[in-house]
C-alpha cells in the first residue's frame, strides 16, 4: 500500500488526496476518486492505445518494411550510378521523382522514399492499422471489456483515430529519417537546389524535409478516416485490413483513369504527391491547400459515418 | 491482500431496498427476427449471489450484454445501479466489474498489462493508485506468480483468472461473472466460489451465470432460470428447490418401509438396501422417527432427508431435452 500512498502524496495536495492517503489502501482511494475525477485522467486511453499500437510485432515489421525502402533505394541509385551517369537520367519519367537528384544530394533520398512509399506503402500501413482498430478488438474479444471499463464509445473512437494519426506521423517520420541516414551516408549532402532552381542552405533544406514528412502525414488522415470507418462494420479484423487497403487500390486505379477525371479531384490520393510544391521558392500553395481540404473533408465525413455506426452499433464479438 | 480491506468500501450505498439489476419487459429481437429474449422480468436484490441459469441458447448472455449496455434492447427497459442502462453507462459501470463471456486479452502483452491496460480504459479510474490496484488484484485470483508472462502463453484457467482481475481491478458494487468457472480445475472452482462469498460478505451484489447447477446451489442466495428468452422462474434459492426425500439406508428395507407406513409416511418406494418416502412435515421430530426404526428391530445404517436438488427443480422447469433452443 506504500506505493499508492507514495504516489498520492506526491501528487496531492488537494483535500481529497490528502484523505486518500489517509484510509491507506488504493482500493479505497480509487472509489472515492469517482467523485471528484480529474478530466485528465480521461487522456489515459489515449497513451495506451499508443503505446499498444506501437507494442504489437506487426507495427514494428510494418515500420521495419518502411525503413527498408528507403535504403534499397539508395543502394540501387548508388550501385546504378557507380560508373559516373546520373540516376533516372535515361528514362525520365521512368522512377520516383527526385531520383535524378540523389546523387548530388543525399538530402533528397527523403523527398525520393516519400513520393516512393506514399502512393502504396504508406497507405497501406496506415490502412492495416486503421482498418483493425475497431474490428481487430470486436475480434479478439477485447472490445466489449473495453467498453464496460467503461471506455466509452466516442472516446473510445477518438483514441482509435488519434492513434492512428499518431502512427501515419511515426510511419513517415521513419520513412524520413532512414532516407536522411541512408542519403548522408552514400551521397555527398549540401546545399539544396530547389525545384524552382534557386539554392537554399542545407539547414533550410533539413526544415523543408520536416515540413515535407508532416504533410505527406496529414496527407493521410483522410484515408485512415476512411480505414477506421471501414472498421466499424466489420467484427473480422482481416476483413477490414484486406477492405480498407483494396478500397486503397481501386481509387489509386481510378486516379489514373483519364476518363474518369472528372471525379479525380475527390479521390484522397489525387493531391498527394503535392508536397513537392514545398520544395518551390516561393512554395507553391495552391494544391498543398487543396490536398489538405480533401483530407480534413474526408475526415470530417467518414469520421462522422465511423462514430455513427459505432454509437449504435449492438456489440456482439 | 486487498481483501481484508474491501470489506469496509463495498457498500457505498445502503444495501438492501432497491434492486441493483431490474428490466421491466426487456426484449431483443436480432436483425433477422430471431427474439433471443422475451419481455423480461428481473429484479436482482441488493447484497444477493444471483444465479442466472438456463439452457444454451436461452439468452442469458443477450440479457448480460444489455444490462452492460453493450446491445440496445428492442424494447422494455434495464436499470443497473438505480440508473437506466444504457443510458447511464458512464456512471454505472465504473462500479460494476464484468467477465462477459469468457476473458479476453491481448495476447502480445503481460498479464499485467492487460490490466493496466483495461484500467486505463476507464476514465474514472484514478492513475495513481493504478499500480497498486492492479497488484491487489492481481494477487487476488492468485496471479501474481505468473504476472510477467505474456497472455498467449496462459492456460484457459489462468486467463479465466485474469479475466477475473480485471472484474476486481477497482471496489465494485455489482460484480456480473458470466461461468467464471469456465475452464478452472476443481482447485481454481474452489478458489472462485471462496472469492465470490468473500465478495459477497462485503456487500458486493454477484451476478453468475452458470450452468453448473451445484456451483449455484453452494454459493447463490437467489436463483433466476431463463429458458427460450423468456424468465421461468425467479427467488431464492431455497424456494426453487422445494420439496424433499427422506432416505433411510438399511439391511432391513421391508421392516423400516412398514415402520415408517405405520408412522404416516407416505410415498414409500424400495430400492436395495434404501427406503425413500416422501420428507415428512415439519411437525414430525425425524429423530423421534429414527427412535421408532430402531425400536422397531430395524438397523439403521444411514438416516436423512435429501433436499430436492437445484438440478431437478432445474430440469423440471426447463425439460429434459437435451436441443439447445432454436
Amino acid at each position: 500500500m506504500s506505493q499508492a500512498e507514495g504516489a498520492a502524496g506526491a501528487a496531492g495536495s488537494s483535500a481529497e488526496g490528502a484523505a486518500r492517503e489517509r484510509t491507506g489502501s488504493a482500493a479505497e482511494g480509487a472509489v472515492r476518486a469517482g467523485a471528484g475525477r480529474n478530466p485528465l485522467w480521461t487522456f489515459g486511453i489515449l497513451r495506451s492505445e499508443f503505446a499498444t499500437t506501437l507494442r504489437r510485432w506487426r507495427t514494428l515489421a510494418l515500420l521495419g518494411v518502411l525503413a527498408a525502402v528507403p535504403v534499397l533505394i539508395g543502394i540501387a541509385v548508388r550501385i546504378e550510378t557507380a560508373d559516373g551517369s546520373s540516376a533516372g537520367a535515361g528514362g525520365g519519367e521512368g522512377g520516383p521523382a527526385f531520383l535524378s537528384q540523389v546523387t548530388n544530394n543525399g538530402l533528397f533520398l527523403v523527398f525520393a522514399a516519400l513520393a516512393a512509399t506514399l502512393p502504396v506503402f504508406l497507405p497501406m500501413a496506415v490502412g492495416v492499422i486503421a482498418g483493425d482498430a475497431i474490428a481487430g478488438e470486436a475480434n479478439a474479444g477485447t472490445l466489449r471489456y473495453l467498453l464496460v471499463a467503461p471506455a466509452g464509445r466516442t472516446r473510445l473512437l477518438l483514441a482509435k483515430y488519434a492513434a492512428t494519426l499518431g502512427f501515419c506521423l511515426v510511419a513517415t517520420l521513419v520513412v524520413a529519417a532512414s532516407a536522411l541516414a541512408v542519403g548522408a551516408l552514400l551521397f555527398p549532402v549540401g546545399d539544396v537546389t530547389t525545384i524552382s532552381g534557386t539554392t537554399i542552405g542545407f539547414g533550410e533544406g533539413l526544415v523543408r524535409a520536416g515540413l515535407v514528412a508532416v504533410f505527406v502525414a496529414a496527407s493521410l488522415t483522410g484515408f485512415a478516416a476512411l480505414g477506421l470507418f471501414v472498421s466499424t462494420l466489420t467484427n473480422s479484423g482481416i476483413a477490414a485490413m484486406a477492405a480498407t487497403v483494396g478500397l486503397l487500390i481501386t481509387v489509386q486505379i481510378v486516379d489514373t483513369i483519364p476518363q474518369l477525371s472528372a471525379v479525380h479531384p475527390y479521390l484522397f490520393p489525387h493531391y498527394w504527391l503535392s508536397f513537392s510544391d514545398l520544395l518551390r521558392a516561393p512554395v507553391y500553395w495552391d494544391e498543398v491547400l487543396k490536398n489538405l481540404e480533401l483530407q480534413a473533408l474526408y475526415a470530417a465525413v467518414f469520421g462522422s459515418a465511423a462514430w455513427a455506426r459505432f454509437t449504435t452499433k449492438d456489440i456482439t464479438a | 491482500m486487498a481483501g481484508s480491506d474491501a470489506g469496509t468500501i463495498g457498500q457505498p450505498g445502503a444495501p438492501g431496498t432497491a434492486p441493483v439489476i431490474e428490466t421491466r419487459g426487456l426484449t431483443k429481437r436480432y436483425r433477422g427476427g430471431q427474439l433471443a429474449v422475451d419481455g423480461l422480468d428481473l429484479s436482482v436484490p441488493a447484497g444477493s449471489v444471483f444465479g442466472f441459469l438456463g439452457p444454451n441458447g436461452s439468452g442469458k448472455t443477450t440479457t448480460i450484454r444489455m444490462l452492460m449496455g453493450l446491445i440496445a434492447p428492442t424494447s422494455g427497459t434495464a436499470s443497473v445501479l438505480g440508473r437506466p442502462m444504457p443510458d447511464a453507462s458512464r456512471r454505472v459501470l465504473p462500479e460494476v466489474g464484468a467477465l462477459i463471456e469468457g476473458p479476453a486479452l491481448y495476447g502480445f502483452l503481460s498479464g499485467r498489462d492487460n490490466l493496466l491496460r483495461y484500467d486505463r480504459a476507464d476514465p474514472t479510474a484514478d492513475p495513481r493508485t493504478r499500480a497498486a490496484r492492479v497488484g491487489d488484484a492481481l494477487e487476488r485470483v492468485g496471479l501474481a506468480p505468473a504476472a510477467g508472462k505474456k497472455a498467449r502463453a496462459y492456460s484457459l484457467g489462468m486467463k479465466q483468472r485474469l479475466g477475473l482481475a480485471a472484474a476486481l481491478l477497482r471496489p465494485r458494487r455489482l460484480l456480473v461473472l458470466d461461468e467464471p468457472t469456465n475452464g478452472l480445475d476443481p482447485q481454481g472452482m474452489r478458489e472462485i466460489r471462496a472469492l465470490v462469498r468473500e465478495l459477497a460478505a462485503d456487500g458486493t451484489t454477484v451476478f453468475l451465470s452458470s450452468h453448473l447447477l451445484d456451483e449455484i446451489e453452494q454459493v447463490c442466495t437467489h436463483a433466476a432460470v431463463m429458458a427460450r428468452g423468456r424468465l421461468l422462474t425467479q427467488g431464492p434459492v431455497a424456494g426453487l428447490a422445494t420439496g424433499g426425500r427422506l432416505v433411510v439406508t438399511t439391511p432391513d428395507p421391508a421392516d423400516a418401509a412398514r415402520v415408517l407406513k405405520e408412522h404416516g409416511v407416505t410415498g414409500i418406494t424400495l430400492d436395495g438396501d434404501r427406503v425413500r418416502a416422501d420428507a415428512p412435515p415439519g411437525t414430525v421430530e425425524l429423530a423421534d422417527l429414527n427412535a421408532a426404526l430402531v425400536r422397531g428391530g430395524v438397523r439403521v445404517r444411514a438416516f436423512g432427508v435429501e433436499r430436492a436438488s437445484l438440478e431437478d427443480a432445474f430440469v423440471a422447469l426447463t425439460g429434459e431435452g437435451f436441443d439447445v433452443a432454436g
